[in-house]
């Protein structure tokens, strides 16, 4: 992969912060967009905006076309074995939100279980606590092994006959762990329950198959993808998607609307309630071509040696703490001595550099972590050896600046 | 290399109240307490104050953050300590202010070790770390007027 060709498709990573070119080591929360996604989103707004199955016209036909066209590479690009499985949503939250009010409501009640993990993000432990409320079912969880991995054994120790639900993301957002879903998968069908897996932290970075993974629901959004933000996926199998209520209601959804009762559309669409988000999903879509083009194997390759790259320089950093497991995806996790991790991004982003600080949406872990914050350094296709240097003398930085205090 | 930037951030009077704090801890009896947090950071707070006829006996703070929040709690009950209600809520107003990057009537009042931290409001992402406490603050006196 030519890094420095890739990076010349993103204008905004050419610009300089705080006097000095800027370093963005902060992907994981959202990714930046390259050209071609910026100019799809100028094109559908200059040359074909309207609204999408309804018009007769011929700008409304094109917007069709390209929506639904969207949605075709969303289903190669995981796999999926129909459109009629691959749903538009606002993200990776409003997808897991889906699951649980439809799927999660219909299916629970006192006795069962939700399965999850402490690693999880705040959107894949909430909606289950929400509805495990509602339905009088409970919630358990798949302990955390001390380098932050999860251990087959314990998953089999944790999913039951009554367990209806395991949710479990595939990367964690915070250690970088790669989590075994496939197998998770395996257990929780044995037990007769369905999993969903959030894959916000992995289909960007790998190749996703959601039939060999063989989930049941697989969650993710656009804009951690090279894609515009409000745009994510729901992917579920047909079988389950067909029995489930659409959460919901109102235009584009409904096919026969009486005074007192209405009929729903075929899948996808029951599940896309009002005037969908047609510019995000055109945009997805010119996000999918890219990532494609340049191969979604070569990207994972880049950000597994600059990972690898990154632990090893970061470590000979006095002070350094690093959080997660040695083999990871293309995050680190990370405190320095005592300073803060806001002070430490303070620093950095006067370097020019941008990392993130705080709990990252993962209080629980966290917790676990027994630390109140923590930075992070995210990799993605644009970043260089060259960034992970200007980061690891940034933290050189930073313990000079606060060196007198500590 | 220069830090001028980052030092109109850190003055050396913030990194002493960070590293030095001055009432933290808990105070006995039965004093009103707060907790807080900044739900986006994980800065948490938990204030203690004892308000008699109108004047805060005493102030004391815990909690864990960045070297803003702290020293800035740090510095709030200081601050406070020994002042009217009114007089506690007049600077936290004054301080909200200063955070603005509003020119303040510094005749009016004096606010000592706390304009050090004037050069936060040039930080933008910043400016929730310093004003938890006073929010704290805030919150327990006028709590305490409700009761």
């Amino acid at each position: 992969m030519d890094v420095k060709a890739v990076r010349d498709e993103f204008p905004i990573l050419h610009q300089e912060v705080n006097g000095h070119p800027l370093v963005y080591l902060d992907s994981s929360a959202t990714s930046q967009k390259p050209i071609r996604v910026i100019e799809k989103l100028d094109e559908y707004y200059r040359g074909y905006n309207s609204n999408v199955h309804r018009g007769v016209h011929t700008l409304g036909t094109k917007a069709t076309d390209e929506y639904e066209g969207a949605r075709e590479k969303v289903r190669r690009f995981i796999n999926a074995s129909s459109t009629q499985e691959v749903i538009f949503t606002r993200g990776t939250t409003t997808a897991i939100n889906t699951v649980a009010a439809s799927y999660g409501r219909a299916n629970l009640s006192e006795g069962d279980e939700v399965v999850i993990t402490p690693m999880e993000h705040h959107s894949n432990i909430i909606p289950w606590q929400q509805i495990v409320k509602e339905t009088g079912a409970t919630l358990k969880y798949i302990p955390l092994q001390p380098d932050g991995t999860i251990r087959l054994e314990d998953v089999k120790e944790t999913v039951t006959s009554n367990t209806k639900i395991v949710a479990v993301m595939h990367v964690s957002n915070v250690l970088g762990t790669v989590n075994p879903v496939k197998e998770i998968a395996q257990i929780a069908h044995d037990q007769g329950a369905v999993m969903l897996v959030d894959g916000a932290q992995s289909a960007p970075h790998m190749k996703i198959d959601v039939q060999d993974l063989n989930a049941d629901f697989y969650a993710f959004s656009g804009h951690k993808m090279c894609g515009p933000t409000g745009i994510g996926v729901l992917y579920g199998k047909k079988a389950l998607l067909e029995k489930m209520e659409p959460v919901e209601f109102g235009g584009e959804m409904i096919d026969f609307v009486n005074l007192y009762d209405s009929t729903w559309k075929e899948l996808p669409w029951k599940f896309e309630g009002g005037t969908p988000i047609i510019a995000g999903a055109v945009g997805l879509g010119a996000a999918i071509d890219f990532l494609t083009d340049i191969g979604l194997e070569e990207i994972m390759e880049h950000e597994n040696k600059l990972a690898a790259y990154a632990m090893q320089e970061m470590n000979k950093v006095d002070g350094m703490t690093i959080y997660g497991p040695e083999n990871r995806a293309g995050l680190i996790t990370f405190n320095l001595s005592d300073v803060h991790p806001h002070d430490l991004a303070t620093v950095l982003d006067s370097e020019g550099i941008a990392v993130r600080a705080g709990h990252h949406c993962a209080q629980p872990l966290m917790r676990w972590l027994e630390v109140s914050a923590t930075a992070r350094a995210s990799f993605y296709l644009y970043n260089t050896e060259e960034e992970i240097d200007r980061l690891v003398a940034g933290l050189k930085t930073t313990k000079e600046y606060f060196g007198d205090v500590f | 290399m220069s830090f001028n930037n980052l030092d109109t951030l850190y003055r050396q009077v913030i990194m002493d109240h960070y590293k030095n704090p001055r009432n933290r801890g808990s105070i006995e009896g039965n004093p009103m307490t707060v907790d807080m947090n900044n739900p986006t950071c994980g800065d948490r707070i938990q204030l203690q104050l004892l308000v008699d006829d109108g004047i805060v006996k005493d102030a004391k703070f815990d909690g864990e953050g960045c070297s803003i929040s702290l020293s800035s709690a740090s510095m709030m009950t200081q601050a406070v300590k020994g002042k009217p209600v009114d007089e506690a809520l007049k600077m936290s107003e004054l301080f909200s202010d200063l955070m603005q990057g509003k020119d303040i009537d510094e005749e009016d009042i004096d606010l000592g070790d706390i304009e050090a931290l004037q050069g936060v409001s040039k930080f933008p992402a910043r400016i929730k770390c310093a004003t938890l406490a006073w929010k704290a603050m805030e919150k327990g006196v006028e709590e305490e007027k409700e009761d």
